[in-house]
Parts: C-alpha cells; sequence; structure tokens
C-alpha cells in the first residue's frame, strides 16, 4: 500500500514550513535517512530526512510552496515492488492547499516599482525562474550591468522568455546597483524613490516578532563596562604561534563569559511565568549575521570547553549559519548570548534580549584609548562592554558581579587556563 | 459570404511564398499556393541555385588550370558550355521538383496559373490572361519577387544584351562581356565568365564595387578581381549601350574620361524592381513606391487581409530575407506568440565570386555613422594554416565590435568559403554574443574557421596567429 509522506516538525516551533527544493524525484528509490528535501523553517533551512524506505511515487507539493502545515501530506511513498497505477487505488487525500502560490509566481522575493510598462506585442513571461536564474543575452546582461538595469523587472521577449537587447528599451535605468548609472530618475516632489520590496523571509519574520515582543514585555536595564584586554591579546598572540586554526578574540570573551556565568549563576538564568531557572550550564549563542537575517547558534557548556574547542565550534557554526544549513539544535537553546560588533569598529551598543534568556553582552571594539594607571596617563587597548539584563531575573547587582567576574577573566586571562573543565 | 475555401492563398511559389506556406501548413492553416510558372521561382529556377551550380563549374576551371601548383599535370583540358549549363538546369530541376513534393507533403494546394486580386478575399487565376478560376482566402500573401531592373538607355534585348537570366544559359561561350552593375549579381557573372575564360569589363556608378559590403572589402574585392584581369571602372556611367552585328558597343563614362568598350556581349545587372504589374493591386489600398510594395513591419499591406513579402517588399532582395518574413508573415496571422519583425542587421548577404564575400549587420562606416564607438578586428587569410594548405591564402576577416558594449555589430569576410562561415558571426549576432562569449569559444584547427576566432582576438589586442 502506498503511503503518505507528511510534512515534518523541523523544529520545536514549527507550525509550518516553505517546501523550498526537492532531492529527490518522482520514481527515485528512498532509503531511511535519505535526505528528502530542504524545508525552511522559521529559523533555518533544513534538510528533511526519509522515516520510511521505499520509492518516491508522486509529489504533491510543488517546490517553492510556503505554508505547508506540519503533518500535511506532501508525498506518496510506494512500497518495492508498487507501481504508480497503485496510487490509483489509494485513498487520496487532497493535496493541501498551499496558502500561497508556489515562488516562482512573484519571483523571488524583489519587486520593483515604478514597473516598466510591458509592451503589448510582448508575450508575459518572466525571465526569472523560481531558481532565481535569469535568461538573459550576454549583451543584455552586459549593458544591465553598465547602465544598472535590474534584469529581474525586465519581462523577456527572446525565446523561452530570454531577456534581449530590444527589452532593455524602455527599461528604468540606474535602478539597480550598476557600474554607472548615466541617468537620472526624475520625481516630482512627494514622490518617494524607486525601491526595492523584499517579501519577507520566515527568518525575518521571526525576528522581528520575537525581538518586538521582548522590547515591550521584558524590562531591561544596560550596564556598562570597560575591560583592558592587552593581556588577553599578548595571549592570544602567543596562543596562536602554536595552533594552525587561529583563535579570535571573540572564542576568548565565549570563555571568559562562560566561565563568568558559573561564577554568578544568577546571569544564567531565565525567566518564566512559574519560576527563574538557573542553568548550571553555560550554553553560550554568538549572534552571526547572515543574508538571511541574525541567527545564534549555540556553543553548548562553553565553560567546560577549552578556548581551541570554542574556536573550531565557533567557526564551524559560523559557517553553517552563513550557508543557512544549520540545524535546529545547533541554534536553539542558549543561556546566554554575546553579540560582537567590535569588527565594525562599533565602541559601544546595547543589545535587545535574546528570549528567554536573561542577559546579552553587547561587545565593542577593543581600542588604544588614554587610561590614567597609578596615576599616570597612558595607553591601553580597551574594550567597552554593555549587558543587557532582564530586570525580572536580574537586579542591577547581579549583573555588576557578572561584569566584574568577566572583566577579571578578560583582563588577568590566565585564570581561563586555571579554571578546570568539568562544570557541563 | 460562403466560407473561404482557404485560410491562405499565396501568390507565387519562390523562397518567400513556398517556405511561407509548408510554415502555415504546419500551423494548420488550409493554405493554397499560385505559381504561374515554376515552383520555388526565381531563387531555385532562374537565380541563387542555377548560378551556384554555374559557379562551381568556374571553381574547378580555376583549380584546373592550377594544376601544377598542386603538384598535377593534365593536356587538353576544355569545357563545354552547353553541357555546363544544361548540369545548371537539371539542377533547378531536381529542386524545383523538390518543392513540388514538399507542397504535396504539407498539403498545400497549388493552383497553376497566374494570380490577381480579385475584390475582397478573392483571388482569380489565369491562364494565358485567360480567368480560369477563383478561390477564395481569409488571407492573401503576395510573393511575386522581383525582376531585373532596367533603366532609359539600358534596355535588355535578351540576345545581346543580357539581364541575369539570359546570362545563365548562353548558347555559345562569349569571349568579350561588358557587366554594368557590380552588386552580387554583376560580379557574381563577372567572376564565373571570367575565370572559364572571357575578357570582362565591370562598370559601377558608385565608387566602388559591391557597395553593400563594408568600404575595405570592396576594396580588396576589386584588386582581387583585377588581378584576375577584369577591367572594373567606377564612378563610371554607361552611355549609347548598342547591340551592333557582332555584339555590343557602349561608351564608359569615368569623370571626364571616355572610352569605347566593344564586347560580345553585355548584362545589365542595376538592382530590381519588385513585380507589382498585373496582380490586381488596382483598386485596393496596397501601396506602390519605388517598384516595391508598402508594408509594416508585419509584412501587412494597408489592405486588409493582404500581405506582401520578400523581393516584392524591398531590399535586401535576398531569398532567406524572403522565407523569414514569409514565417513572421504567417505566424503573426496564425496568433502565434512571441513573434519578431525581421532585423536586417541579422540577415546575412553573400556573393559566390571567387573570391567569396560574406558580411552580416554593420559595416565599419554604418556603425560609426549610427553614433557607435567601434572596435575593429582584422584576420588575413594568409595568416591561417589551413587557408595556405588548400591554396587559397588570399582574403580577410573583419569585425566590428561596439568598443562600450562588445555588441558584434557586423562582420565582413573575403575569400575562400566566406559564405559558409559567415552563418558562425551571424548565430553570435542573433544570440547576442558579445566579445567575451567569442573569445572564449574554442574553434577547431586546423580550420577556416579559425580566422572568425582571431579577428575577435585582433579586435581586442589579442591576435595569436598575425
Amino acid at each position: 500500500m502506498p503511503k503518505q509522506l507528511l510534512m515534518q516538525a523541523l523544529s520545536p516551533t514549527m507550525e509550518e514550513g516553505t517546501l523550498a527544493k526537492w532531492l529527490k524525484k518522482e520514481g527515485d528509490a528512498i532509503a531511511i535517512g535519505d535526505v528528502l528535501a530542504e524545508v525552511e523553517t522559521d529559523k533555518a533551512t533544513v534538510e528533511m530526512e526519509a522515516p520510511e524506505e521505499g520509492v518516491l511515487g508522486k509529489i504533491l507539493v510543488a517546490e517553492g510552496t510556503e505554508g505547508v502545515k506540519v503533518n500535511a501530506p506532501i508525498a506518496w511513498l510506494l512500497e518495492e515492488g508498487e507501481d504508480a497505477s497503485a496510487l490509483k487505488d489509494a485513498k487520496a487525500a487532497p493535496p493541501p492547499a498551499p496558502r500561497k502560490k508556489p515562488k516562482e509566481a512573484k519571483k523571488e522575493a524583489v519587486a520593483e516599482k515604478p514597473q516598466p510598462k510591458p509592451s503589448a506585442s510582448q508575450p508575459q513571461r518572466p525571465a526569472a525562474r523560481g531558481d532565481g536564474r535569469i535568461f538573459a543575452s550576454p549583451l543584455a546582461r552586459r549593458i544591465a550591468g553598465d547602465e544598472g538595469i535590474d534584469l529581474t523587472q525586465i519581462q523577456g521577449s527572446g525565446p523561452k522568455g530570454r531577456i534581449v537587447l530590444r527589452d532593455l528599451e524602455s527599461a528604468p535605468r540606474g535602478a539597480a546597483s550598476g557600474r554607472s548609472s548615466r541617468q537620472r530618475i526624475r520625481r516630482t516632489p512627494g514622490e518617494l524613490p524607486s525601491f526595492r520590496e523584499m517579501s519577507n523571509t520566515n527568518i525575518r519574520k521571526v525576528i522581528a516578532e520575537r525581538l518586538t515582543r521582548v522590547h515591550q514585555d521584558v524590562p531591561t536595564f544596560f550596564l556598562s563596562i570597560d575591560c583592558e584586554i592587552d593581556a588577553l591579546l599578548a595571549l592570544r598572540k602567543q596562543a596562536n604561534e602554536m595552533v594552525a586554526e587561529k583563535l579570535s578574540v571573540n572564542d576568548f570573551l565565549i570563555r571568559a563569559a562562560a566561565l563568568a556565568l558559573i561564577e554568578v549563576p544568577a546571569a544564567n538564568s531565565s525567566w518564566d511565568e512559574k519560576a527563574i531557572r538557573q542553568y548550571k550550564a553555560a550554553d553560550v549563542s554568538m549572534a552571526v549575521a547572515t543574508d538571511r537575517g541574525l541567527i545564534t547558534p549555540v556553543i553548548q557548556s562553553a565553560d567546560a570547553k577549552t578556548v581551541q574547542e570554542i574556536a573550531a565550534e565557533a567557526k564551524a557554526l559560523a559557517e553553517k549559519a552563513r550557508a543557512g544549513k544549520l540545524r535546529p539544535e545547533e541554534f536553539q537553546g542558549g543561556t546566554f548570548t554575546i553579540s560582537n560588533l567590535g569588527m565594525f569598529g562599533i565602541r559601544q551598543f546595547d543589545a535587545i534580549l535574546n528570549p528567554p534568556q536573561a542577559c546579552i553582552l553587547a561587545v565593542g571594539a577593543g581600542e588604544p584609548r588614554a587610561v590614567v594607571k597609578n596615576g599616570q596617563l597612558t595607553s591601553a587597548t580597551m574594550m567597552s562592554c554593555t549587558l543587557t539584563c532582564d530586570h525580572r531575573v536580574v537586579d542591577g547587582a547581579v549583573g555588576a558581579e557578572f561584569l566584574a567576574a568577566f572583566k577579571r577573566y578578560v583582563e588577568e586571562p590566565a585564570r581561563m587556563l586555571l579554571k578546570e573543565a568539568g562544570y557541563g | 459570404m460562403a466560407d473561404p475555401k482557404y485560410d491562405l492563398v499565396i501568390i507565387g511559389s519562390g523562397p518567400g511564398g513556398y517556405v511561407a506556406a509548408v510554415r502555415a501548413s504546419q500551423l494548420g492553416l488550409k493554405t493554397a499556393i499560385v505559381e504561374e510558372k515554376h515552383l520555388g521561382g526565381i531563387c531555385l529556377n532562374w537565380g541563387c541555385i542555377p548560378t551556384k551550380a554555374l559557379l562551381r563549374c568556374a571553381e574547378i576551371h580555376h583549380l584546373l588550370h592550377h594544376l601544377d601548383e598542386f603538384g598535377f599535370s593534365a593536356k587538353d583540358v576544355g569545357f563545354d558550355i552547353g553541357k555546363i549549363v544544361a548540369r545548371s538546369r537539371a539542377v533547378a530541376d531536381q529542386l524545383s521538383k523538390g518543392v513540388g513534393y514538399l507542397m504535396k507533403k504539407n498539403k498545400i494546394d497549388i493552383l497553376e496559373g497566374r494570380g490577381r486580386l480579385a475584390g475582397k478575399g478573392k483571388v482569380a487565376i489565369e491562364q494565358a490572361k485567360k480567368k480560369v478560376g477563383e478561390v477564395e482566402a481569409k488571407h492573401i500573401i503576395l510573393a511575386t519577387g522581383a525582376r531585373a531592373r532596367t533603366l532609359p538607355g539600358l534596355e535588355p534585348d535578351g540576345k545581346k544584351i543580357w539581364t541575369y537570366m539570359e546570362a545563365m544559359v548562353p548558347e555559345s561561350f562569349p569571349k568579350s562581356l561588358l557587366v554594368i552593375g557590380s552588386g552580387a549579381i554583376g560580379i557574381e557573372f563577372a567572376s564565373f565568365y571570367r575565370n572559364l575564360g572571357a575578357e570582362v569589363t565591370v562598370v559601377e556608378i558608385l565608387d566602388r564595387i559591391l557597395p553593400v559590403e563594408d568600404a575595405e572589402i570592396s576594396k580588396l574585392a576589386q584588386k582581387a578581381f583585377e588581378k584576375q584581369g577584369i577591367r572594373i571602372r567606377t564612378q563610371a556611367s554607361v552611355e549609347n549601350l548598342k547591340a551592333t552585328q557582332t555584339g555590343v558597343t557602349a561608351t564608359v563614362k569615368t569623370g571626364d574620361r571616355e572610352e569605347e568598350v566593344e564586347a560580345e556581349r553585355a548584362i545589365l545587372a542595376v538592382g530590381i524592381t519588385g513585380n507589382v504589374e498585373d496582380i490586381g493591386l488596382e483598386g485596393t489600398k496596397v501601396k506602390v513606391e519605388k517598384g516595391h510594395v508598402v508594408v509594416n513591419e508585419w509584412l501587412a499591406t494597408d489592405e486588409p487581409g493582404v500581405y506582401a513579402i520578400g523581393d516584392l517588399v524591398g531590399p535586401p532582395w535576398l531569398a532567406h530575407k524572403a522565407s523569414h518574413e514569409g514565417v513572421v508573415c504567417v505566424e503573426k496571422i496564425a496568433g502565434v506568440k512571441g513573434v519578431h519583425p525581421l532585423d536586417v542587421t541579422r540577415v546575412p548577404g553573400c556573393t559566390y565570386s571567387m573570391p567569396q564575400v560574406a558580411s552580416v549587420g554593420f559595416t565599419e562606416e554604418a556603425a560609426k555613422k549610427a553614433g557607435r564607438e567601434v572596435r575593429v578586428g582584422r584576420f588575413p587569410y594568409r595568416g591561417n594554416g589551413k587557408a595556405i594548405a588548400l591554396g587559397e591564402a588570399e582574403g580577410l576577416v573583419k569585425t566590428v565590435f561596439d568598443k562600450k558594449t562588445g555588441e558584434l555589430l557586423g562582420a565582413h569576410i573575403l575569400g575562400a568559403e566566406a559564405t559558409e562561415m559567415i552563418q558562425g558571426y551571424m548565430i553570435a549576432r542573433t544570440l547576442e554574443t558579445t566579445e567575451a562569449d567569442l573569445i572564449e569559444a574554442i574553434f577547431p584547427h586546423p580550420t577556416l574557421s579559425e580566422m572568425l576566432h582571431e579577428s575577435v582576438l585582433d579586435a581586442y589586442d589579442r591576435v595569436i596567429h598575425f
């Protein structure tokens, strides 16, 4: 008997997802654990594995379909020896009506205004397919590049909708970032400039929803502290001469924060209506900017890992995050977050909490500053850090205690080495 | 009104008409084609094809007279003009029959006779000036072609003063020939007769031969022909053309200089004019200007339901242009989506002389005139291994690119197999490749086609073999 394959819940919070890509096609043999499809959940693109073996009989949900509910049937799985005719006998549950049209219909997430007026004599076929590939002649591509023409906005009139030179004649110039935009677009007073509309990805929607909620609902306050990091930099330099994979300042800061959290467990906690949870290990989330949006992969039990271990893990997680390949378990959870904008030259900033965590540490750039030591004006490499605290959980004194502990580890980095692993 | 019997009736079965008919049939239109003389029109019967058969003979003659270069010897090599002409006719007949087969295969009715518009949606069929029938059609395509143009004082007599038609079927081989006009037709005949040994004089009123070609190519072609012994007079006119007892005489005026020319025969090749007469245009809204029917980009005349294609609507007078127009016109009638008007800058032009000339797109001069900044590439045949091996080291491949966008604006070839090679550039231009794609392309060695690559490389200062 053919069996229905259902949309799986690929993260604890997933209610629906976008069936981004089928990796098996009808007729393919499927073994348990084979990757069937890529599904975009609320946080990431996740590979969906086959729960059973058989042959992929019929795909019910097309690639690019958004809003596929968990447990909705997405395909028929045939048993070995069955052929597609078995599907006729199977009681076909109607395929779920997709909530929205497949992405092909509206072209990958970008819509330009003002729209070029399509000429009546030209067939209306978008040159961009769902996978974002644009069919255009080499000449059309080059001129579009030179003159800032957005090819995603042009209906191709060539064979199979290919964009050719004649299609560019009436296209707006300078809309896309070209190498030169010779023509200025004239606007009447009060008219907005032309814009690109990027429909919200799942990850963007989740960021918006969660950050709005935490900003509105959680009473927060901010504590800032300056740390001198010359000793840390010297240690890092020395360590980096011994290892192949270089350690970053952030790797040290993750370790320092984790150890400080174990010392001040009140900061390693979260609010729940019934009780406050104090965690016994420091799972440090690190904020990673990706072109899909911000995501926070977790280094579990960072307090029990060496800086070298943290560095390797952080690097792997960041790469996966940028590729959109994080598995849910790699970015869910976490008891404390570090957000570091130092590499962008930001001196100091306040972060918004990563719920339900009670604290997030915003790390600025290490920079030489004038400091007074023993009554003498001197120079030191200083780094400003700001802790955002959920006041329902963490009082000012607790936050200050955590920062003091953190600062101690940072300024006397040998302490990080003395602390033995084993809390996790 | 009763239902028209045909969706489409095409008057004329040349390369415009018969191709349109086949395409119409493919698109499900019930189609008839009206032909007065020979299926296939001038192209098959009196133009492209039989002249290529003749020029093949000229090529063989040329090789036979250069056998020594290749290590051969032969004595008493001669030719029989009667046999050469007979072969040319046989080739034409074979192909004309082929068109008949194509019509049958595509269930296209052939209506024998002269077609004439006979009121809205009607075509009268006449044989020997008498009406023998009438058909009704929703759409009518005029594809009646063109004929040699005559000018006052330059009128053919069919005996000593020929048009291309008589020139194709000489009864005897003329020892001397005066060719008036140096377009493709004039040059092909000049080349054919010169190769077989005639004394040939070509007179061109403009400042260079093959005036539609790139000026540089014209100049090189002229040199090549003069080297073969063809006398060429440019910026010259022919006056007092007269048939005499033995041949023709004429005065060729070049500026202030006048020379008397005597020849056995003269060929008038001063352009062509559309066959607009006697096809029932009177009383319709079909407009005629300068001997050609006026049409819009979709080949529609001002008379609803009446279209015109090919030589009848004007230059370039090329069979493949007529065929393409036939397809565009029929597809538009049938409501096919994504049809585009013909772009003349994508129509290649070919002259099958020795050496051959072929081109597509803008000449260097036309490109500059159109306001383009250009990059020009050149590669001579003498830099190409295959050309030298063939003994065909004379010629040039020239390319014209838009300096800014890399668009291949035009390409011009003079030399062996130019007409077979131009398609590479035609495809490049049609697909809108830039120099980048052409530079990246890998050409087979050793071939003449490598020169297509080298010319592009030269335009970007990267030529390898020269």
